[in-house]
């Protein structure tokens, strides 16, 4: 507290050389919080394990590293880049592919898709719409407690950027394939900014690959704008490898009546820690957080979920699972607040865990702070194995053990799965899952870095 | 079928199984009754193989083999078949996945290939016209979310995939309405055959209107203490238990 | 409808506290104010051997290094440590606790509270040790219980009598680093309760000590030390008042519970200290340290917690179960009105094989008052086939009250199986239909309805002061229903 830790000096050292370069690529607008960002981060630092909200938690090992840091994209790196493909078939999305934050193209940064809609990076969007930008950038990503956002905010200069206008339809999903490749170890920060407006629907699928066996760091920030009864949702599916360490801050702020979703799918990685903060900000609005984690050797996942009940007659869902397998450990911490004026809340939160061996861990921390009273709000959390009774049932009508443990490990996982809407994702996930139990997966799919 | 010699067996080391006998010829339907916790689900749990309840002493022989040393899925296999009376809910398997996996073992057990997609399809909605149930809930997760009178319909329906040589109901009537109680027995009557076996345990003579027992046996305290035909369920349900209590502790000082 | 409920709502949780009244006792006070001195003064006021006085600067030079803790969901106004007095003791004290020696008018203030000090008044089946302020003034039944080889004396009687038994226990559950209160206490703690049962003794009556606070600007600081020997049992009640006063008084206590094999020990609270008035002015601030070990196997703790009073309340009974087959259990029933706060809950902490933990928590929120449960659950890497549950519900009366929910489940153990549910909800109109449906008033529908949620935890109180709690539990909510 008093005094900051060597650590945030050390990132604070890193804004001070580099801040110069990083705002000569950078549109003005998105210079502009640069400072304000800086002094935030470093009232608050990188946190420790005594900031309550990463309390199971220590991104020192990752964070007392000496990184390259890739703040200005060298146009070698892209070809590599274009070789990636995306191996779920049948997926139709609009494609976009991101190198370690960055625009692996030269031309056309910067799309534009039927009715309206345009896909691309950041950092061009603030020229081309600085009214969009001027409205929603920076508005939604705030926090009183974790100095990673500021830090972002600080230093981001590209990312994904969205817009989809008033009342539009996309009715293929958006994919963006977050690459991650360098000789050196790496850190990384790109920030993106979805607009949903009024009556439109949208999806997304964001998904995570590392490319090289390196020791990558990436602080990813995402805003996300639900405007009045539009749809939205979000799929991560998260594939990198052990020596990564992937940590992603999703606002997805909502107006009335608006409907959106979370997803995200921890496959594999070293270290991963999600953080989504869902506000619901109009009467009406629904929002729906979903996580599913299967972790073994040494790895570490952290959920942190913080849905706020802001507006009358919002409903809310939180449904996070976590297998845990060697002597992984993992941690999952959500957040329902209520606030005073949030009558008619509806407000579910369950979080159920299987620890496989001796070795492995979990630490859960479900939370209910309520300030309105006409409201229905319950959280269940568990954390055990495989339910015996079940187990029994299963080989009472002939299945063997091995086979009957593999079916309820898989339907354990399956109810958050389901809750993809994308079928052909959804398949593709169950797919992936089933694989990864059975333990014939035992890195990424289509990963080229064997990280063992 | 199978033959019971002097089963005893505990749970956590209390004694709830205190010698039973009880043969069952192929194509024979036995009905089991008795007052609540005199052990019925216990004996059930026990021929199935459930691991809490503990065999102490006693020999269960199932056409011909040692029943006891056998795991719980290959008692299933060799066509064992449970009606559980609380059938437990699996939330995120599908009844399809469910139920194809367990015929498919059940197959490669008989040396038979797994059924194609379209063949189980066909054989699940066969099935399911046989024992009349909902078509919605072989689309579900396993029981879950069904009401009481669904599961035990289910159970049914597992029942007539399956095809068991023995099959034992727990209070598969209980908490039924009578229509749901005619569908439970239709599926029996339509799945008796001369080489199979049923155990049906009830409180009640009103599933024995539908399904005619062969012989009725009332366990009490452990020990099967009245032994009869058909009568003998109308009898208890006129008298209740309590006649039957007397004579037993009678018995017992005399 | 919607109107007269709110109505009846806001009548029926605006009651009065029915023990405000202050008695004029004779006191020796202290002067104001804590340092090294004080501490000394203390210590030589109660002619106290030279270890335990090392032992309370030990821990006043620890409290000095401490900050009041800040994570606890609740707003606390600053405390000046220098505006309490640590030590007031009535005057007239009694020689070798005999009841004639008694200042009449403690034995009226005691009388009026219910709670008799001469025995043959005493409800049968309760020994009760009164602590008013400072100190004990009287302990029933001691002789009685002595007979069975049951220690149950104040604790500075336990401490010349019994020095050896003091020192082997005292702190070894709650050391005095333990937390800031904790330190606090172990440096001023004034009186308090002792209790030991031997080996194989079942304590054939209640065990209770009562707390009254009376004097102005006093802390209360006492310690209660219970041992439960090999195969053992006692039921063990505390009840505490407090007059009305606008300002705030300190209550810091520590309790140890240590349980050997086989013994079981059950610790029930009736928690109705001055919970301020209808503005939020006054009030008791409790801040409690309380712990249990579960030392053998098969031993067993069970707390049961009736918070309705206090401005603020801050505790956490505790079990560490160590013994393997150890046994801990929390059962709370938490009722925040008009300002009051609570932050409450308990730890369990799984060490030994086959432990198990149970824990019920109801809180009860009402005008501005806001209700936290905070608990932890942690399984070691040892403690093989644990198993917890815990149900922590809320319910909410009227709009202005809070309800949250904290809990911590860490767990080590792939053997182990941890649950936790919480739910939280305003009171059922549909249930209040009911009971309207059936003729009874919406007013009466309320009690009946909270009574029959916290009834659970309320039955796990000794039948003696089940009644009891009910009716205040009532009282705290209804005011003039009864
Ligand atoms: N899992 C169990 N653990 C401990 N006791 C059990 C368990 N299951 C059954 N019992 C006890 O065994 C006895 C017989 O129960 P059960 O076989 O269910 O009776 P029935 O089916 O005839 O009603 C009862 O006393 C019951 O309490
Ligand atoms: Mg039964």
């Amino acid at each position: 507290m008093n005094g900051k830790s060597e650590i945030t000096e050390k990132y604070l050292a890193l804004f001070k050389e580099n801040i110069d370069r990083i705002s000569a690529i950078s549109s003005p607008y998105i210079n502009s919080f640069r400072e304000a960002a800086y002094e935030k981060f470093s009232e608050l630092g990188i946190p420790t394990k005594k900031n309550e909200e990463y309390k199971y938690t220590n991104l020192n090992i990752f964070f007392d590293h000496d990184y390259k840091n890739y703040f200005i994209p060298e146009e070698a790196d892209f070809v590599k880049a274009e070789e990636f493909r995306c191996d779920v078939t049948d997926l139709d999305t609009h494609g976009i592919v991101l190198l370690n934050g960055f625009y692996p193209t030269i031309n056309e940064k910067l799309r534009q898709l039927p009715s309206g809609v345009w896909i691309g990076s950041l950092n061009e969007a603030a020229a081309k719409f600085p009214a969009l930008l001027e409205k929603h950038y920076g508005k939604y990503a705030k926090s009183e407690t974790d100095g990673l956002i500021h830090l972002n905010t600080a230093m981001a200069s590209d990312g994904v950027f969205v817009y989809v206008p008033e009342g539009v339809t996309l009715s293929k999903p958006v994919q963006v394939v977050n690459l991650v490749q360098s000789d050196e170890d790496m850190f990384n920060q790109h920030r993106n900014l979805i607009i949903v407006e009024k009556n439109a629907e949208f999806s997304i699928i964001i998904c995570d690959h590392t490319l090289s066996p390196k020791k990558f760091l990436t602080n990813a920030v995402t805003e996300v704008f639900v405007g009045e009864n539009a749809h939205f949702d979000l799929i991560r599916v998260q594939n990198e490898h052990n020596a990564a360490c992937k940590i992603t801050h999703t606002f997805i702020h909502q107006e009335k009546n608006s409907v959106a979703s979370s997803n995200n799918m921890t496959l594999h990685g070293g270290l991963i820690r999600n953080s989504t903060y869902h506000y619901l900000g109009g009467e009406g609005a629904e929002s729906n957080s979903y996580g599913l984690f299967l972790a073994d050797k040494w790895q570490h996942v952290d959920n942190f979920v913080n849905v706020d009940h802001a507006f009358p007659k919002c409903t809310s869902n939180q449904l996070f699972k976590g297998v845990l397998d060697d002597m992984s450990t993992g941690a999952f911490n959500g957040r329902i607040l209520v606030r005073p004026d949030a009558q008619g809340t509806l407000a579910y939160q369950k979080n159920n865990n299987i620890l496989l061996t001796d070795d492995a861990k979990m630490d859960t921390k479900p939370q209910l702070e309520i300030y309105a009273d006409d409201v229905k709000c319950s959280h269940g959390a568990t954390i055990g194995q495989l339910d015996g009774e079940a187990l029994f049932y299963l080989q009472s009508r002939g299945i063997n053990k091995r086979e009957a443990r593999l079916m309820l490990m898989f339907g354990f996982a399956h109810e958050v799965i389901q809750n993809i809407k994308i079928e052909a994702l959804r398949e593709r996930m169950d797919n992936l899952v089933m694989q990864r139990l059975k333990g014939e997966l035992s890195r990424c799919a289509s990963c080229m870095v064997k990280c063992g | 079928m199978l033959i019971i010699k002097n089963l005893k067996a505990s749970i956590g080391g209390k004694s709830i199984l205190k010698g039973i006998t009880l043969e069952v010829k192929p194509g024979e339907i036995h009905a089991i009754m008795g007052p609540n916790g005199s052990g019925k689900s216990t004996l059930a749990a026990v021929l199935a193989g459930r691991e809490f309840v503990e065999v102490n002493e006693g020999t269960v022989l199932y056409q011909g083999k040692n029943l006891l040393g056998m795991a719980a899925e290959d008692r299933a296999k060799e066509g064992i078949f449970l009606g559980f009376q609380y059938p437990i809910e699996i939330p995120g398997v599908s009844m399809v996945n469910f139920m194809k996996t367990a015929v498919n073992e059940h197959r490669k057990h008989k040396g038979l290939d797994p059924l194609s997609a379209s063949d189980f399809l066909k054989m699940m909605r066969e099935k399911k016209e046989m024992v009349e149930i909902d078509s919605k809930l072989a689309n579900r997760s396993v029981n879950e979310g069904f009401s009481g009178g669904e599961k035990k319909k289910n159970e049914i329906f597992q029942m007539a995939m399956l095809e068991p040589s023995l099959a034992i109901l727990d209070e598969t009537d209980s908490g039924l309405d009578i229509d749901a109680l005619r569908v439970v027995a239709n599926g029996v009557n339509k799945l008796k055959r001369s080489d199979n076996s049923f155990i049906v345990i009830t409180h009640y003579q009103r599933l024995l209107d539908y399904i005619v027992p062969d012989v009725v046996h009332v366990l009490y305290d452990g020990r099967i203490v009245k032994t009869a035909g058909k009568e003998l369920a109308l009898e208890l349900e006129e008298k209740g238990y309590d006649w039957i209590k007397r004579e037993v502790e009678n018995n017992v000082i005399a | 409808m919607e109107k007269d409920q709110d109505k009846i709502l806001s009548d029926v949780t605006s009651g009065e506290y029915k023990y405000g009244f202050y008695s004029d006792i004779e006191m020796d006070r202290i002067p104001k104010g804590l340092s090294e001195e004080v501490v000394r003064i203390i210590s030589s006021m109660k002619n106290e051997p030279e270890w335990l006085l090392e032992s309370r600067l030990k821990a006043y030079r620890h409290w000095l290094t401490m900050k009041m803790p800040s994570w606890p969901n609740l707003k606390i106004p600053h405390i000046d440590y220098q505006e309490i007095i640590f030590y007031a003791a009535p005057k007239k004290r009694p020689l070798l606790n005999s009841i004639d020696d008694i200042d009449p008018e403690l034995k009226r203030t005691f009388d009026k509270l219910g709670i008799p000090l001469e025995e043959q008044k005493h409800l049968a089946g309760v020994a009760v040790d009164a602590v008013i302020d400072s100190v004990s003034v009287k302990t029933t039944f001691r002789e009685t219980l002595a007979e069975m080889g049951i220690i149950f004396c104040s604790f500075s009687d336990a401490v010349k009598e019994y020095p050896d038994l003091v020192k082997r226990y005292m702190g070894s559950v709650v050391p005095y680093t333990d937390n800031f209160f904790a330190a606090l206490n172990s440096a001023v703690f004034s009186d308090g309760s002792f209790c030991y049962i031997p080996k194989g003794v079942r304590c054939p009556m209640e065990l209770s000590t009562y707390f009254r606070i009376n004097s102005a600007n006093t802390g209360q600081f006492e310690r209660t030390l219970l041992v439960a020997d090999e195969e053992s049992y006692v039921s063990y009640l505390e009840g505490c008042t407090a007059p009305s006063r606008d300002e705030n008084q300190l209550h810091a206590a520590i309790v140890e519970i240590i349980v050997e094999k086989n013994a079981e020990v059950k610790y029930s609270t009736v928690q109705n200290w001055y919970p301020g008035n209808k503005e939020g002015k006054g009030g008791i601030f409790n801040f409690v340290t309380k712990r249990g070990i579960c030392k053998g196997e098969n031993s067993k703790i069970s707390w049961t917690q009736i918070e309705t009073g206090s401005a603020i309340t801050w505790k956490y009974p505790s079990c560490i179960l160590r013994g393997d087959n150890s046994i801990g259990e929390f059962y709370s029933v938490a009722v925040t009105n008009n300002h009051q706060q609570a932050d409450t809950g308990t730890k369990m902490i799984h060490i030994g094989k086959n432990t198990k933990s149970t824990i019920v928590s109801k809180g009860i929120s009402a005008g501005k008052g806001q209700n936290s449960y905070r608990g932890l659950v942690k399984v070691l890497k040892n403690a093989a086939f644990a198993r917890s549950f815990s149900q922590c519900d809320s319910l909410l009366l009227g709009d202005k009250c809070g309800a949250h929910t904290f809990p911590y489940l860490e767990v080590d153990n792939q053997t182990a199986i941890v649950e936790h549910e919480a739910t939280t909800s305003k009171i059922g109109e549909d249930q209040i239909f009911y009971c309207n449906q059936r003729g009874i008033a919406t007013e009466d529908a309320i009690g009946l309805i909270v009574n029959g949620y916290a009834r659970e935890v309320i039955n796990k109180l000794p039948m003696e002061f089940a009644v009891e709690a009910q009716k205040l539990l009532q009282i705290s909510l209804e005011g003039s229903v009864g």
